[in-house]
């Protein structure tokens, strides 16, 4: 904790926070704000929604990544060729374009199937929010399949062999030893992956997921102010990445590897 | 003791591809041999000790560890893998190896490494994992660096916190690859050191050395391999004393 202190009160991190603090008072002094009392209960459903779908989709598309990674690293051919393909293909397009396939496309398609229409899976088939959140986790997945490949790769080879010889069986060898040096060594790069993420969640009002910047545009419209809440977004997100950033290098700096 | 040796080798042969390091080798530790493998780069005297816990696996022969011998089967190409990974689990339990490289896991303090296998490969629990993990790391006196991570460490200091780690499961016999090439030379001594009261405390060894000096002191038996055979075996006394082929005494020549 301690750590964390001393690196705020870095001279260029005082100067930052200080611009942002005259900045925040011009702003409250000089502009128009009485519109965000009464919108303050849609903008916490929207910040909620916008962590939830980041949350689960960082969280899902984790777990898709380590098959995705494992896979290319030591699968038989056809999955190696499988994983490789799932993952340029999803890196290779842009998240836009993922999103309105599956709302537009695969929602459209379940529709026309009276089966599914009269399952117990309509009810939620039949809003938004699921195909966000499979195109988010998707994506997600092939950006850290990629990522934990490097990583279970990079982890030396010695150690691995270290564990074989102290009689681990490899289920053993992976949860006590590979993956959670693959995971370390992949942290930095994991970082940086949930912030783009938490920056792509804004796509999500394109199929009408009322997260935050989705809250944010309405206000706009029926306020017909500008700039107003969209420096509110800005903040928020601001926030929420020097949260996670933060978050993130404290675990990993709990484990010194001297890497 | 038991009457049953604690490694028995017979015939050896490994092969990758088309290069043949091993070509025949027998040997056999009994409970409180220390035997020094030493021999030219390129000798097969890494890969034979590879054999031994089969992190190499052998093209054919076959190897006992007191009195069990590893189950292999045929593999397409001719050669021969492991036909049940559970007991080759089991028995590399019971071999404790030590690396040139000391191979410790740098996201565990010194005595996470060390219990490691304790608990999640024999068991044990917590508690008593931790009384015998802080016991060997005395021994190799390095108690107060338990609970730091690895890469603050000395060389030195690393590789005895392996031989640690390896005590704590108090193996058959215990395996030395070349454990102090990687050192800085100001360094191999605290690690001979330890090495050297192990033997004399009558643990059965397998060492692959550059220090003839130290095998020489240490080992009751030492065996010259060159070009992937067995050119000569004996006592201490008498191989580096009266080496009997050329190539050996060249070899001492050359390195001593």
């Amino acid at each position: 904790m301690r750590n964390i202190v001393t690196q705020m009160m870095m001279p260029h991190r005082l100067v930052m926070a200080a611009l942002a603090l005259a900045g925040l008072v011009a702003m409250a002094l000089t502009m128009q704000w009485d519109w965000l009392p009464e919108n303050l209960p849609r903008l916490w459903d929207g910040l909620l929604m916008t962590l939830a779908m980041l949350a689960a989709s960082v969280a899902a598309g984790f777990v898709l990544a380590l098959p995705l990674a494992l896979f290319q690293v030591m699968g038989p051919r056809p999955l190696r060729w499988l994983s490789l393909g799932f993952c340029t293909l999803i890196r290779g397009t842009p998240l836009l374009l993922q999103l309105w396939l599956f709302y537009f496309g695969l929602g459209a398609l379940f529709a026309q199937f009276p089966e599914i229409r009269d399952s117990w899976a309509w009810p939620y088939l039949r809003q938004a929010w699921p195909y966000g959140f499979l195109a988010l986790t998707l994506s997600f997945a092939a950006y850290q399949g990629e990522v934990m490949r490097g990583a279970f790769t990079g982890v030396p080879h010695g150690e691995l062999e270290a564990a074989r010889a102290m009689g681990m069986s490899p289920w053993l060898v992976f949860r006590r030893v590979w993956f959670p040096r693959a995971l370390h060594r992949a942290l930095p790069t994991l970082t940086g992956e949930i912030i783009l993420q938490l920056k792509s969640t804004p796509l999500l009002a394109t199929i009408t997921v009322t997260d935050l910047y989705a809250v944010i545009t309405r206000i706009r419209q029926t306020t017909l102010l500008t700039y107003e809440p969209l420096l509110l977004l800005v903040a928020v997100y601001l926030c929420l990445s020097g949260i996670l950033i933060l978050g993130l290098r404290w675990l990993e700096n709990r484990v010194p590897t001297g890497r | 003791m038991d009457d049953k040796p604690a490694i028995r080798i017979r015939d050896l042969h490994k092969r990758f591809g088309d290069l043949e390091v091993l070509k025949g080798v027998s040997l056999t530790a009994h409970p409180g041999d220390v035997i020094a493998i030493i021999g030219g780069s390129g000798s097969g005297k890494s890969t034979l000790l590879r054999c031994i816990n089969m992190l190499e696996h052998p093209s054919a022969g076959e190897i006992a560890i007191q009195g069990e011998t590893y189950r292999m089967r045929p593999t397409r190409d001719g050669s021969l893998e492991p036909a049940d990974r559970r007991q080759v689990q089991r028995i590399r339990a019971q071999l404790g190896m030590v690396f040139q490289n000391f191979n410790l896991w740098p996201h565990r303090t010194v005595l996470e490494n060390v219990t490691e296998a304790p608990i999640h490969v024999l068991g044990q629990p917590r508690a008593q994992a931790i009384v015998r993990a802080r016991q060997v790391l005395d021994r190799v006196g390095l108690g107060d660096k338990a609970d730091a991570h690895p890469v603050r460490l000395s060389g030195g200091q690393q590789q005895r916190a392996a031989i640690a780690r390896v005590l704590a499961v108090d193996p058959l016999a215990m395996l030395f690859d070349e454990p102090t090439s990687a050192l800085d030379p100001e360094l191999v001594g605290e690690v001979l050191g330890v090495i050297r009261d192990l033997a004399r405390e009558g643990r059965t060894m397998i060492l692959v050395t550059h220090e003839m000096a130290f095998a020489r002191d240490v080992a009751n038996r030492v065996i010259y391999l060159r070009d992937g055979r067995i050119e000569e075996e004996g006592t201490p006394e008498q191989l580096f004393g009266d080496p009997q082929s050329p190539h050996l005494k060249q070899f001492i020549r050359s390195v001593m």
